[in-house]
């Protein structure tokens, strides 16, 4: 439930699954499935930028691709401007890439080493416009431009340019068709922590210059913070909770995102001498079994009965929050006992 | 400016070329070789390469003359190694070089006349270095095949054809051959390899099983059956064998594309939506290449050599092909003329171990794990 705008939002996922099936023997014969992203719902609005957290593992990639159809979802629907898009094939589905792209986690590996940069921006205008020559040259300085990358760098290797400027060539060519809606995968995960500012700050500004909506799906929750108004906190494929980013840092309802959050370290010495802590004990049940009930009652701290029984919607609980957990009343406050104070 | 643009990794596989000096040097016999029989026309002719008659030039190499032009009596071609026509040509058409062609050739050199009538405009012939053509059969020779002499410096086969001859054009045939084999079957191969590989799934099931049927046909036998159907000629035959040869190919590349099909740059060009066919051939296509390159002299010898088999056995070119596989079997027929079977021998060891040597540094120079000085 995002109340926010009038009327259909830039973009809306509504149980969407992703099953990778686990095939044996010569005859491919299914024995089961990854259950990488199980019954996702979520909106982002225009402008907006939705993050999206979580432990490596946990389906925020799969999710990300699975809406920019890399891979097939297995079922729900994703509507791209109130237009269904899941089930689009072929030619169809290449005629929408020009309004949905995205940034990729390895700029490295992102970009091929046997290209030019000026070829790579290029790539996607030679697709899919019928720009001649010229037009594609001056289209691809504007864009070095826009991504603060020195024109002369065109004609240079990728291998020739450190990471952070390499992202910032991802970053061009994935503008270069003026996308309205961007899923940024971990975009600053393989950068220095010096060039993460960097790019985050990029990515801000090019949304403010474009109009640009995002889907930051990232695993570092002082990044998200920042930069996105809404955030989702997925684990083993399912969305735990979903709110607007300051109440949901300030008091997660979650026993999960409260672990999360607790993991975060703050820079102010004081606070981070008081901060509390909780340690998940046991790993990630594997996506291909995932425990019956809710999925995070192997690790759960408050775990009961009915949560190893029952799955838990995800409910709203006030303030545009909505919680999967049997403790959050709906509509209502928080279980007592869940409360786990961060300030800061 | 520089002729061609190569990048780091281009060059640094140039200077490994380089590097290897066995490879570098078979690199430059080999070409140097080539060349020269690829102008095999211009080394060994039974035609001059120009002459001058009655003042005119006259290039028959290219041209067409009869030997009435040169005043003869024939208007079918001049057979210019004929002692009458060089004597004709010589003297400026004295009638009598169809009487007596060798007297009046001596008396030309020794009294610059000709028949008594003194020769006012004395033509002269240029001949390629060696006047024989590989169907030029030379009827002065008493016995075939005849040993090396000064004529023929590798001696004549049973048709008293002159075998450098035979051998430089047979050399162009069996290397134009391979070289074609290997370029359609390259073309094939990497198509169907790159298919298979990128789809995947299905397509790649069941393009597999067509492939290992394909691969267990009894080639020679079909073209030996084939053969007894069509007169065979050159094409033909290098479309047969490329036919049975791109199978090889189609594992490597398979392979490569499986790999690279989930490499990030290529999902990265899948969400710009970058069509399948774009994808595959700039994306995906210069992976493969290397493996191709791996597998492409096995191909190429492979084909001189299954070209060389045919023909022993008779089965390949017709005979009015120069061949070396035919060579070989007159070797092995005449036993009491060893120049026959040696040179067929040496030509093979000689072209066969360049090209091996050649792609061997080759192949060396394209992988990044071996290390070099």
């Amino acid at each position: 439930m995002t109340p926010e705008t009038a009327g259909e939002p830039l973009l809306r996922v509504e149980g969407l699954k992703v099953h990778f099936p686990v095939t044996r023997g010569l005859l491919r014969r299914r024995v089961g499935a990854v259950r990488a992203v199980d019954d996702v719902s979520f909106d982002i609005a225009a402008g907006e930028t939705l993050g999206l957290v979580g432990e490596s593992g946990c389906g925020k990639s799969s999710t990300g691709r699975a809406i920019l159809r890399l891979y097939a979802p297995t079922a729900g629907s994703v509507r791209l401007e109130g237009r269904e898009i899941s089930r689009l094939d072929g030619r169809e589905l290449r005629a929408l890439r020009p309004r949905m792209q995205m940034i990729f986690q390895d700029p490295q590996a992102s970009l091929n080493p046997r290209m030019t940069v000026g070829s790579i921006i290029a790539e996607p205008l030679r697709e899919h416009t019928g720009m001649g020559r010229e037009e594609i040259r001056a289209r691809v300085q504007e864009l070095l431009d826009a991504v603060g990358l020195a024109r002369a760098y065109a004609s240079r290797y990728p291998h020739e340019f450190s990471g952070g400027q390499r992202q910032r060539i991802g970053i061009a060519r994935a503008l270069a068709l003026n996308p309205k809606f961007i899923v940024c995968d971990e975009p600053i995960a393989a950068l220095d922590v010096s060039i993460q500012a960097q790019v985050v700050n990029l990515l801000e500004d090019l949304q403010e210059q474009f109009g640009l909506t995002y889907l930051f799906i990232s695993h570092d929750l002082s990044m998200v913070r920042h930069l996105a108004r809404r955030v989702a906190v997925m684990y083993l494929g399912r969305i735990m909770e979903l709110g607007p980013r300051d109440p949901l840092y300030a008091r997660p309802l979650h026993p999960y995102s409260a672990a999360l959050l607790s993991a975060v370290p703050s820079p102010d010495p004081e606070l981070e001498a008081r901060r509390e802590r909780i340690v998940l004990r046991g790993d990630v049940p594997s996506p291909r079994h995932p425990p019956e009930g809710c999925v995070f009652s192997t690790r759960c701290p408050k775990v009961f009965d009915r949560c190893r029984r029952e799955i838990p919607a995800l409910r709203a609980a006030g303030q545009g929050r909505r919680v999967a957990c049997h403790l959050v009343e709906p509509e209502g406050e928080p279980g007592p006992d869940i409360q786990q104070r961060r300030s800061g | 400016m520089r002729l061609l643009h190569l990048n780091a990794l281009q060059r640094r596989r140039l200077a490994n070329f380089k590097a290897n000096r066995r490879a570098f040097w078979s690199f430059w016999i080999f070409l140097a070789v080539f060349l020269i029989t690829l102008c095999a026309e211009f080394v060994a002719n039974d035609k001059p390469l120009l002459l001058s008659y009655r003042g005119e030039l006259y290039m028959p190499i290219f041209s067409f003359h009869s030997e009435a032009e040169f005043g003869g009596e024939f208007q079918t071609e001049a057979e210019y190694n004929a002692p009458e026509v060089i004597c004709l040509i010589r003297t400026g058409g004295a009638e009598a070089c169809l009487d007596d062609p060798e007297g009046i050739l001596a008396e030309a050199r020794e009294h610059g006349t000709a028949a008594g009538v003194p020769i006012t405009d004395p033509g002269w012939i240029l001949w390629p270095p060696i006047p024989y053509s590989y169907n030029t059969i030379n009827y002065e020779v008493s016995t075939a095949p005849s040993p090396p002499d000064r004529n023929h410096w590798l001696g004549t086969d049973d048709q008293t054809r002159d075998v450098v001859a035979r051998v430089i054009y047979g050399f162009r045939i069996s290397v134009l051959f391979a070289l074609l084999v290997a370029v359609i079957s390259s073309v094939i191969g990497i198509a169907a390899g790159a298919v298979q590989g990128y789809f995947g799934g299905w397509v790649d099931l069941t393009f597999q099983r067509v492939v290992e049927i394909w691969s267990n046909m009894p080639s020679l036998y079909i073209i030996i059956i084939l053969s007894a159907l069509f007169t065979m000629n050159f094409w033909l035959l290098t479309l047969l064998i490329a036919f049975f040869s791109w199978t090889s190919l189609v594992g490597v590349v398979r392979a490569e594309f499986l790999r690279a099909r989930n490499f990030e740059y290529v999902r990265a060009a899948r969400a710009l939506g970058v069509g399948d066919w774009t994808i595959m051939f700039r994306h995906l296509l210069p992976n493969a290449m290397v493996a191709t390159l791996t597998l492409l002299p096995f191909i190429i010898t492979g084909a001189i050599g299954g070209l060389a088999a045919l023909d022993f056995l008779g089965l390949g070119l017709p005979p009015s092909y120069p061949s070396l596989g035919e060579l070989a079997l007159q070797g092995k027929n005449r036993l009491n003329a060893p120049w026959l079977g040696f040179t067929a021998f040496f030509t093979f060891a000689f072209m066969l171990s360049l090209l091996v040597f050649i792609f061997e540094g080759i192949r060396d120079a394209f992988d990044p794990r071996k290390t070099f000085r």
